[in-house]
């Protein structure tokens, strides 16, 4: 690794970007994750900022199940998404579909269509727990990052 | 010449999935087709499918920001089907949650209407004091969100002594906080510039398209389903917010006032709590019958029908929730207007379209769109 790739690696670490993805879901999840970036919980301290581009992001939480429409339109933000990437999983929905399990259109759990790393149960869960989810994240997202020539 | 811009599924400007069709000449939108089916779970069959206890967990989960309301109605609507009287302590517990949720969701809007404006400050600030009301919630009920406090006969656990000494102080913190809103959002000149006559829906507008909640006392018509007394709201002092400017300013108007009126409910309900047990005994089978009940959420007026045929399980739940009515007032606020106020216009019923889902029809391979009108439905429905 040269020294430069060094100091991108650095920097990069410095400032990961967050992409948050509401799929089928019932907005708990989503309302506490959005509370993660105000004062009270402030997930800037980390470097991280919320930002609407896949292409730009390197972190992507997802809150909800996903059903037939979505499917597609998931794979494509995943795809998207700049090599090295870490997913997080926010919520009973996101891991097991929660309450609506035999809902007939709750099509599948995130994992089943793209790999999640972290898994935060709840629901919904805390922003607490939804940061040091993103935090065990971002330690995962570092080796990637050492490995990524 | 127009062009077709899409906006969603996923977009910086829009916190849930939906996808807006929106055609353009220049800067000016000339039409709008919104596109649903996102967050469709099928929550209707899914009730149909578990008890009238295991329900309420359910309706709690349609939607995250006005779980307390989902529960209320539906629990409010079984009582009904059972001819339940439920104690008046029971009654003002409600009442509180729902105005505390008002609270909650009401901060949460001024917030991501400021933020689609530009002003991220005034997002950063009304999510911080928000907390103060997440904070009650939590105390309250144990949960910051999905608060699991209704139940069937009544309401789970009640507020003691100390609590409701915490509350009125946290409602005393926050009059003092929404003085200072209503000086941001109201005086303010990039405010005021950004908001007045932008997204106008004409009287006329609001009750041809049947809006309800904020929007529509917006456009001064007096619709507020708390007139009706569920709850405790026939034993409290308030009145309905109307104003008259049928713009964005006057929902930040009538939302603002409505802050004040949720926190004057709320004290009147501590001041009067009165001493009793918080449920009543449930007899174990819902007799055959169909009930309505009509509540005021947050955002305009719940709607719950229920059907049952002496069971255990309701043999129909219809649910129609603001949304639902508010959704499709954004074609006359939309055409006409600027593209860069479209964020802002979508933002300002307050949209939350995992209520709204109710019917989704996807046919894999193809890519096209179907209509249902009445005839159809009814053929659907004679078919094995």
């Amino acid at each position: 690794m040269t020294i430069l790739k060094k100091i991108v690696n650095f920097a990069r670490l410095k400032s990961p970007y967050l992409l948050h993805f509401d799929c089928t879901g019932c907005n708990g999840c989503t309302i506490e994750t959005l509370a993660c970036i105000t004062p009270r919980y402030d997930v800037e301290r980390f470097g991280i900022v919320e930002k609407g581009n896949p292409r730009h992001s390197d972190l992507l939480v997802i809150n909800g199940s996903v059903n037939k429409k979505m499917e597609p339109r998931l794979k494509r933000i995943y795809e998207g998404m700049a090599h090295p990437k870490a997913v997080v999983a926010v919520g009973a929905c996101a891991i097991s579909r929660g309450v609506f399990f035999d809902a007939y259109n709750n099509g599948k759990p995130i994992d089943k269509i793209v790999p999640v790393d972290v898994y935060v149960p709840g629901c919904p869960p805390k922003p607490e727990a939804i940061i040091d989810g993103i935090v065990k994240a971002l330690g995962l997202w570092k080796e990637r990052l050492e490995e990524y020539k | 010449m127009s062009t077709r811009i899409p906006v969603g599924p996923q977009h910086p400007a829009l916190i849930e999935p939906e996808h807006l069709d929106v055609k353009v000449d220049g800067e000016t939108i000339t039409d709008v087709d919104v596109h649903l089916g996102y967050i469709h779970r099928g929550i209707e069959g899914l009730m149909q499918k578990k008890n009238y206890q295991q329900n309420v967990y359910i309706a709690e989960r349609i939607c995250g920001i006005c779980s307390g309301v989902h529960t209320s109605t539906y629990s409010e609507g079984v009582e009904s089907l059972l001819g339940l009287e439920v104690p008046k302590r029971a009654k003002y517990i409600r009442t509180i949650i729902l105005e505390l949720e008002r609270l909650h969701s009401h901060y949460l809007w001024l917030g991501l209407v400021a933020y689609e404006i530009g002003l991220d400050t005034a997002f950063q600030i009304s999510w911080r004091d928000r907390e103060i009301v997440l904070d009650l919630l939590e105390k309250i009920t144990g949960n910051r969100i999905n608060y699991a406090m209704n139940t069937i006969g009544g309401v789970r656990r009640g507020i003691t002594k100390e609590m409701q000494k915490e509350t009125l102080q946290g409602i005393d913190a926050l009059w003092e906080k929404t003085k200072y809103y209503k000086e941001v959002f109201l005086k303010d000149s990039i405010v005021r510039a950004r908001t007045k006559n932008v997204g106008v829906l004409k009287k006329r507008d609001a009750e041809r398209y049947s809006v309800a909640g904020p929007i529509v006392r917006a456009s001064s018509v007096d619709f507020d389903v708390r007139t009706t007394n569920y709850a405790a709201y026939a034993d409290v002092k308030w009145k309905p917010i109307v104003r008259h400017g049928c713009d964005i300013n006057s929902r930040l108007d009538v939302r603002i006032e409505e802050v004040f009126e949720a926190l004057n409910i709320i004290r009147q309900c501590i001041e009067n709590m009165p001493e009793g047990p918080l449920k009543t005994i449930v007899p174990p089978v819902v007799p055959k019958g169909e009930t309505i009940m009509r509540t005021e959420a947050p955002r305009g007026e719940l709607f719950y029908y229920i059907r049952s045929n002496g069971t255990a399980m309701p043999e129909r739940v219809k649910i129609r929730p603001p949304t639902y009515a508010n959704l499709l007032a954004l074609k006359p606020m939309l055409i006409g207007s600027e593209l860069a106020d479209l964020p802002v216009i979508v933002a300002s019923i307050d949209p939350c379209f995992s209520c709204a889902e109710r019917v989704g029809v996807i046919k894999e391979g193809t890519n096209k769109k179907e209509i249902f009108d009445g005839r159809r439905l009814r053929m659907m429905k004679d078919a094995p």
